[in-house]
């Protein structure tokens, strides 16, 4: 860091202007995003793609068993690993690049960094957040000073192993990329294959226990999934935001669906989405960390997903709330009119209902724009003395103090709600009752409903 | 002054002390998100800081501390308003939404760097891994010249930060302990005594934030997510009052600072390597060690202990079924039972004589031969744990609702029970 800061210094501002590179032309953003350019580019592109895919399927098991911050600590815990394995071949005399035993190396420690977890966390004074954060911050701890160990080692070899933390797909080669997509076909494969099971553990665990299902392994076999695609995602994306890839297309897909397989088409589908732009920009600009943009494709793809799903998405829902609340604003004014002007028949003046709308809390203004609002819908037509309900207002005031009434009725009848503080929340629950409510609460208090709250 | 005190005043004493108020600061600071259940804020937090840094410097092209800070302690925030939102308003799980926060704004800051790295010479690494061995200090060779103004001005303000910072969050938790320690328990007991527990929180995560922010530029943010959890977690399995909790803890986090920068310096060469290794990696390493030791060794909760006691609840139920045997057999006329049928009722021979073994050592029973018997202190014994078995049998049929033929197998279990407290 220090270092960061000192480096800072050097030169003039930096621009983020792109305009002396030049951008690339209409044909060579088509042949890439083609899969025309170049074998090894096309490798990768397809090796990202599948990352992207397989890790989207697989983050959607590690969302629904709250493992998102676990899948964290096990790539962190991957460093150690890649250390120990470079220095070991070079010790005994393998080519220390050769990616299979890294990767290796980075497997066996994640497992470890996870068991490890599992096993500090069963005692009862360590809670799964903490022992999480020991094990990623410890692992991670030591992967650095075995990298420093191995950066003073003499071998000349060492200097991409720091590649595995942020990732770098333009160093990856041919080879890497084919070992990668091996790896992520392999866990698209058996997460599709094992579908069921793994909806089964997530969702009842105990359910799967009682019926005989072999919980541990299936867990066992999940767990392995997502180190697949941990080790597999180290190279392209790096270790620290490869936890992103696992989390965020299956967090973003959370809010388009709520059921299990079309959780994991588009968390899939979202991931290689994100796995092929990310490349393709990579591949396309210069200075474009592959690792980075695809975590921001995804992160663009979340955002857009939280604000604007339908149901679930933030706009949809104030909206949803938004609706409700005018509402319930109107019933609240129609029933009032309705209770003032004689059963909606005559006119109630304007001061009058301002008066009785300032109890409620609303100010003059609002209750004079409410009125226009209602007006202008057809609810009620305002007269130059008052305002009065037309029949459909009328209809809806009359429904809404008979549901107060009989809400009310019933919370003291049934409920045991003392008669003076019923009327507050009943002001509430009265805007929300079902037709086939209000038609059993008519039946359970046998029409006695009615007459006591006419009174309000 | 002699060369070597010259030596560590130069090269080790900065460095040493820079992860000793880093750790101390994130260690007491670390026990109320523990508590609070929010480890994992700070390593969301220590990630996200990064592109604020960036930012910062891009719109004002200087690298003035206090922009850099400033910056930092922005996005710090940043992330935990953006936790917070993502979880409530669209209802993630809490661990995904802080996922899903902090990777989203560390790749901004990776791509930022990349952006910018064309006029500067940019290098993720070191947020993380952090350097606090280049940390040095122009010492002059008199002792009386060690502490004057021109001699102190050449400490790094990396240390003038940090120790600002730790005196900060002293003086915050010694003036807000009640409050800290109430919201920390019971949030919602803390709104009815009048202490807003949001605000609370707030303070507490732009706290996370700055300690944060202060240390990673001399230590590196992975020692700050070591040093926000282990700390406060091994001194959590050492003692059970909040006080005593915050003071092992920062005892903790000094000791693993200090020892850690010693081993990262002095280790390899111990080993016969001419090097030395990472001293943040090797601080967090022996936090690490530290509280697995404590996870074992520790007197009430460590592993060790817990497999003592269960060890020794298992030796007195062996012990006391075999003088309930004993004593059943003796009320229906035998005073003395050969070793033989014994081994029948205690599952198996070697079990049986295992038994007899331990409870000869406690002058419980006398063996004639093959055959045993009940010493007076036994029967005595005996008696005891019959009653409890009754009581027990008697008072889960009338007060618990058990059926009178499912009472036994419970009371058999219960009886061994010790009713004193604290045990």
């Amino acid at each position: 860091m220090r270092s960061l800061l000192g480096q800072i210094g050097h030169g003039a501002p930096p621009s983020l202007a792109a305009g002396s590179e030049p951008l690339p032309s209409w044909q060579e953003i088509l042949q890439t995003l083609g899969f025309q350019r170049g074998f090894n580019t096309t490798t990768v592109m397809l090796g990202t793609t599948l990352l992207g895919i397989a890790a989207g399927i697989i983050g959607c098991y590690a969302l629904l068993r709250k493992r998102s911050l676990m899948a964290d600590a096990l790539s962190h815990a991957t460093l150690p690993g890649i250390a120990l394995a470079f220095m070991i071949s070079a010790a005994i005399g393998i080519e220390g690049k050769s990616m299979a035993i890294l990767l290796i190396g980075a497997a066996v420690t994640g497992v470890l960094g996870v068991v490890t977890i599992q096993a500090i966390h069963r005692h009862p004074r360590v809670r799964e957040d903490a022992a999480i954060g020991i094990v990623l911050s410890v692992f991670f701890g030591a992967g650095i000073v075995l990298l420093s160990v191995v950066q003073s080692m003499s071998t000349g070899s060492q200097g991409g192993l720091s590649r595995f933390i942020y990732g770098q797909t333009a160093s990856m080669l041919t080879a890497d990329a084919v070992l990668m997509s091996v790896i992520t076909l392999v866990a698209i494969i058996s997460a599709v294959l094992l579908l069921k099971e793994f909806a089964l553990v997530s969702f009842n665990e105990g359910f799967a226990r009682v019926t005989g299902w072999p919980v541990t392994f299936i867990d066992l076999l999940m767990m392995s999934l997502i180190v697949l695609v941990t080790v597999a995602g180290l190279q392209a994306v790096g270790l620290i935001l490869v936890v992103a890839m696992l989390i965020i297309p299956a967090a973003a897909a959370r809010f388009w669906t709520d059921r299990l397989r079309w959780l994991v088409v588009i968390a899939a589908i979202i991931g290689g989405l994100s796995g092929y732009l990310g490349a393709a920009v990579s591949a396309l600009l210069p200075r474009k960390p592959a690792g980075a943009v695809i975590v921001l494709c995804a992160g663009a793809v979340f955002l857009a997903s939280m604000l604007l799903a339908p149901r679930r998405g933030m706009l949809a829902q104030g909206f949803q709330r938004a609706h409700l609340k005018w509402k319930i604003a109107r019933d609240h004014l129609l029933e009032q009119l309705h209770e003032r002007g004689a059963a909606g028949e005559a006119v109630v003046g304007h001061e009058e209902i301002r008066r009785v709308m300032r109890m409620r809390g609303w100010s003059g203004l609002r209750t004079g724009l409410f009125g226009r609002a209602l007006a202008f819908q057809g609810w009620l037509s305002s007269k130059s003395d008052g305002l009065r309900l037309t029949d459909r207002g009328r209809e809806q005031g009359g429904r809404v103090a008979r549901n107060h009434a009989l809400w009310e009725q019933y919370l003291v009848s049934h409920a045991d709600i003392a008669p003076s503080h019923v009327d507050w929340s009943v002001d509430k629950v009265e805007h929300v009752l079902s037709d086939e409510l209000i038609e059993e609460l008519e039946r359970a208090l046998d029409g006695r409903g009615a007459v006591q709250g006419a009174a309000l | 002054m002699n060369a070597g005190l010259h030596r560590f005043l130069e090269l080790d004493l900065l460095p040493m002390l820079a992860g000793a108020l880093a750790a101390l600061t994130c260690g007491l600071l670390g026990n109320f998100l523990i508590l609070r259940r929010l480890s994992l804020m700070g390593d969301a937090i220590s990630h996200s800081v990064l592109p604020g840094l960036v930012i910062a410097f891009i719109i004002t092209g200087t690298r003035d501390p206090i922009v850099m800070l400033l910056g930092a302690g922005f996005s710090g925030v940043a992330t935990v308003v953006l936790v917070e939102v993502i979880r409530r308003y669209g209802r993630v799980d809490p661990g995904a939404a802080m996922g899903v926060t902090f990777s989203v704004l560390f790749a901004l800051g990776v791509f930022l760097i990349e952006q910018a790295a064309r006029q500067v010479d940019l290098d993720a690494d070191c947020v993380l891994h952090g350097q606090p061995e280049h940390l040095g200090w122009t010492v002059p060779s008199d002792f009386g010249e060690l502490f004057t103004p021109a001699t102190l001005a050449a400490v790094p303000r990396q240390i003038w930060i940090l120790l600002m910072m730790a005196m900060v969050t002293l003086v915050f938790i010694a003036m807000l302990f009640k409050e800290l320690r109430i919201v920390s328990f019971d949030p919602q007991l803390a709104t009815t005594q009048g202490v807003h527990a949001g605000v609370m929180h707030y303070m507490l995560m732009v706290l996370v934030a700055a300690a944060t922010v202060a240390s990673f530029e001399a230590v590196g943010s992975i020692l700050v997510i070591a040093m926000l959890i282990c700390p406060g977690v091994t001194a959590r399995l050492l003692t059970d009052r909040l006080g005593s909790q915050l003071g092992v803890s920062a005892i903790v986090a000094i000791v693993a600072a200090v020892g850690g920068y010693w081993l990262g310096a002095l280790g390899p060469s111990l080993v016969g390597f001419d090097t030395s290794v990472s001293a943040a990696g090797s601080m967090a390493v022996l936090a690490g060690v530290i509280f697995g030791l404590a996870l074992l060794f520790a007197p009430r909760h460590g592993v060790m202990q817990q497999v003592r006691r269960q060890r020794q609840l298992a030796t007195r139920v062996l012990i006391e079924d075999l003088i309930v045997t004993l004593k059943r057999a003796e009320d229906a006329g035998d005073t003395s039972v050969e070793q033989g049928q014994l081994a029948v009722v205690l599952r198996d021979a070697g079990t049986a004589s295992r038994a007899i073994e331990l409870a000869m050592r406690e002058d419980l029973v006398l063996r004639a031969g093959e055959s045993v018997s009940l010493s007076e202190l036994g029967r005595e014994r005996a008696d005891g744990v019959l009653r409890a078995h009754r009581q027990w049998q008697s008072y889960l049929i009338e007060e618990a609702g058990y059926r009178p033929d499912h009472a036994h197998e419970t009371a058999e279990r219960l009886e061994h029970v010790d009713p004193k407290p604290g045990d």
